[in-house]
């Protein structure tokens, strides 16, 4: 990946950011960019609208914040091993759901979602409705103490420039371009040759493990892994952060996230706290009805119209 | 350090003390911050009464301590751990909070002591049930004011056992509190010779309770327990008087706020005993501040507000006496000085963080002895607090 100017610009900005603003909540925002990111490879660049993505955040965070409290390992040790128990599950539910397109896709992977929804509220490990508590931040590579908010905003940063470089690194690769291929034109892309269950079911296990590195480092941040995180409103909540910030588009995510996760950090302290999910809600509409791109998609327009 | 630099040192820390406007005190501001549900099924346990009740003590301490104003912000924890302990996180870590109270549900209240015991801040814990905060996950930063589930259990269920009542069913909450409402009452049952013959787990939050209302008809219980709390409770009493449970069996709540207490049906709430840690109308004292509550508030208090209240005076003073906000000196203070007021009696904040007062074991009013809509309980006896509250862990004694 080349890297252009605005890219510099914007790594410049998450360099300096945690001095100006609170680093947890700039850690939140990378983690649930992530995250969106993730989930914009399969509905931006397939064309698949999975409904059930929480369960892969859960799963990574879950599994490495128990990892944390009980096995004794280091941060990036039960991270990877968090990100790999959510590849393993999306490989299990993917190979199940792409079976079906459309809708019957969404609905499946919703199920299979709240399948594990009720594994996570009933096994014990988890603590059910209390969370897992008090999750140790550890020491990276037995060094580098993150119990300091500085040091894990900026490992957060690494994890997530990993990821997003991880997507932008998928979705230009020839394998990228067959996934664009298929969200275009399915019935063709069959006709070519391509195995396109197969293409989808790959770029199924990639989304899902990096929503799990997004939860293993969201449980690291917060020392918390909550059912939250495995409900079905988080499987909503993506797909508006993807939406706002533009699908289809490399920064609509990251953009989309950082503006819902602001406007709850906002809102829940004042008096429209009552009325979030109505004002989130109104946003969903508006941005459906007026501006189908996300705020990205309608400024790549707008430049392309006055500078292009 | 040789001699000249030890002197630079001091000289700047004296310039850097006296400059300071307020000596001792951080960010020249006591700031208190209210976490609670707002607006969900225990907003009328604490929620914004406990924003009022808090408000209320720092007006009447003078609005401020040591010459530092106090301030009290307040956020919504929408029940969730998560949201919990990421606003409490950021108030202790960029917004100064010197201690938290209100703490409601004991999952969220869980996660935001573990957050608040790094950080070194104070817990006021008014309205969470759960005994863990001054056992299993004890810290020297809780304090646990109104009560816990070893009150509860104490009061409450003892009596009934001693009484004959023997057999025993639990509609429990299925989190923190509810799981160790149950096993704290299953404890007192079986060592009073009583047994538990089954339990069901409802999530948080449940609206329909028949299932499990039917499952307690079907166990042969002489008691079924409900160990929930808020509208919880109101709901679970509803479903078994549909299902003629009432008539059957004795149900008893466990934990039977006032502002469930007064939506419950008399008819069928009547004659209904719990353990409670303050009742407004008990004596000229409490209908005092009750009476002001009231005033600003729209309702009576329920305990969680009295507590809460009493709680924050007690901070105040305990700031006061040790000339800092410093959370060690104010919490040693908070254990030497004995609280004593219209809420606290015979009272005292034992090393593990508990404190230690009265509690009250009453009984639900049937209609037509009621004057009014306020007027829902009779207080039967007083528990004193050595009686109700389980004695202090030797590993929990944070006394210095």
């Amino acid at each position: 990946m080349k890297l252009s100017k605005l890219h510099i610009a914007l790594l410049l900005v998450a360099l300096v950011a945690p001095f100006v603003l609170y680093p947890v909540f700039l850690a939140k925002i990378l983690c649930f960019a992530l995250f969106a990111c993730a989930f914009n490879l399969l509905l931006g660049y397939v064309g698949l609208l999975s409904f059930g993505h929480a369960a892969f955040l859960g799963t990574g965070g879950y599994i490495t914040g128990w990892l944390m409290m009980n096995a004794n390992l280091t941060p990036e040790l039960a991270i990877l091993l968090g990100t790999a128990a959510a590849g393993l599950l999306g490989a299990l539910y993917g190979k199940l759901a792409v079976k079906r397109e459309g809708i019957y896709f969404a609905m499946v992977t919703l199920a299979l979602a709240q399948l594990i929804f009720f594994v996570y509220l009933q096994a014990p490990f988890t603590g059910g409705e209390d969370g897992m508590q008090g999750i140790p931040r550890g020491e990276l590579f037995g060094l580098i103490d993150l119990s300091d908010n500085l040091t894990m905003y900026y490992f957060v940063l690494a994890v997530f420039l990993f990821g997003f470089w991880l997507i932008n690194r998928t979705i230009h690769s020839p394998f990228g371009q067959v996934l664009k291929a298929i969200r275009e034109n399915e019935p063709r892309a069959v006709s070519l040759g391509y195995n396109v269950n197969d293409y989808k079911w790959v770029a199924f296990m990639i989304s899902a493990a990096l929503a799990g590195l997004a939860g293993a480092t969201k449980s690291l941040v917060f020392q918390l892994a909550s059912l939250t995180d495995v409900h079905w409103h988080m499987s909503g909540e993506v797909v508006l952060m993807t939406l706002v910030g533009g699908v289809g588009t490399v920064f609509g995510p990251l953009l989309g996230a950082g503006a819902i996760v602001t406007m709850q950090n906002y809102l829940s302290g004042g008096e429209l706290g009552n009325y979030i999910h109505i004002i989130m809600g109104a946003i969903f509409v508006i941005c459906v009805l007026a501006f189908r791109g996300g705020l990205v998609g309608e400024l790549q327009k707008l430049v392309k119209r006055n500078f292009g | 350090m040789n001699r000249f630099t030890k002197t630079l040192a001091a000289v700047a820390v004296a310039a850097a003390t006296s400059t300071a406007a307020v000596a001792n005190v951080s960010d020249d501001k006591i700031k208190i911050g209210v976490l609670a549900d707002m607006g969900g099924v225990y907003s009328d346990l604490c929620g914004p009464g406990c924003v009022t009740a808090l408000e209320m003590a720092a007006e009447d301490f003078g609005g401020e301590v040591l010459g530092a104003p106090i301030e009290i912000v307040s956020a919504d924890d929408q029940l969730k751990a998560d949201v919990g302990s990421a606003i409490v996180r950021k108030w202790v870590e960029d917004e100064q909070v010197d201690a938290v109270g209100g703490l409601v549900s004991s999952a969220v209240t869980g996660a935001a002591t573990k957050v608040l015991t790094d950080a070194k801040k104070i817990a006021m814990i008014s309205t969470a049930a759960s005994n863990a905060f001054t056992t299993a996950s004890c810290s020297p930063y809780n304090v646990h004011w109104t009560y816990n589930v070893a009150a509860l259990a104490n009061g409450t269920v003892k009596p009934m056992v001693d009484s004959g009542k023997k057999k025993w069913f639990f509609i429990t909450a299925d989190y923190a509190f509810g799981h160790a409402l149950e096993s704290v009452a299953t404890e007192v049952i079986e060592n009073n010779g009583g047994e538990v013959v089954g339990v069901v787990r409802a999530p948080l939050a449940t609206t329909d309770f028949s299932s499990y209302v039917l499952q307690a008809q079907a166990s042969g219980a002489d008691v079924v327990a409900l160990a929930n709390a808020g509208a919880d409770t109101v709901n679970s009493l509803k479903a078994a008087t549909e299902f003629g449970l009432t008539e059957m069996v004795d149900v008893a709540g466990l934990l039977v706020f006032t502002p469930a207490a007064q939506a419950m049906d008399p008819d069928t709430a009547a004659g209904m005993r719990l353990t409670t840690g303050f009742y407004w109308d008990y004596d000229d004292e409490t209908r005092a501040w009750s009476n002001r509550f009231k005033e600003r508030h729209g309702s009576i208090p329920a305990m969680g507000h009295a507590g809460a209240y009493s709680m924050a005076m007690h901070y105040f003073r305990a700031v006061e006496a040790a000339g800092t906000d410093d959370s060690d000196a104010v919490m040693a203070k908070m254990r030497e000085l004995k609280p004593d007021d219209f809420f606290a009696r015979n009272a005292y904040l034992r090393a593990d963080g508990r404190m230690v007062h009265d509690m009250y074991y009453a009984e639900i009013k049937p209609a037509d002895q009621r004057r009014d809509n306020d007027d829902i309980l009779n207080v039967l006896s007083v528990i004193p607090g050595d009686q109700a509250f389980a004695p202090m862990l030797p590993e929990c004694n944070f006394a210095d």
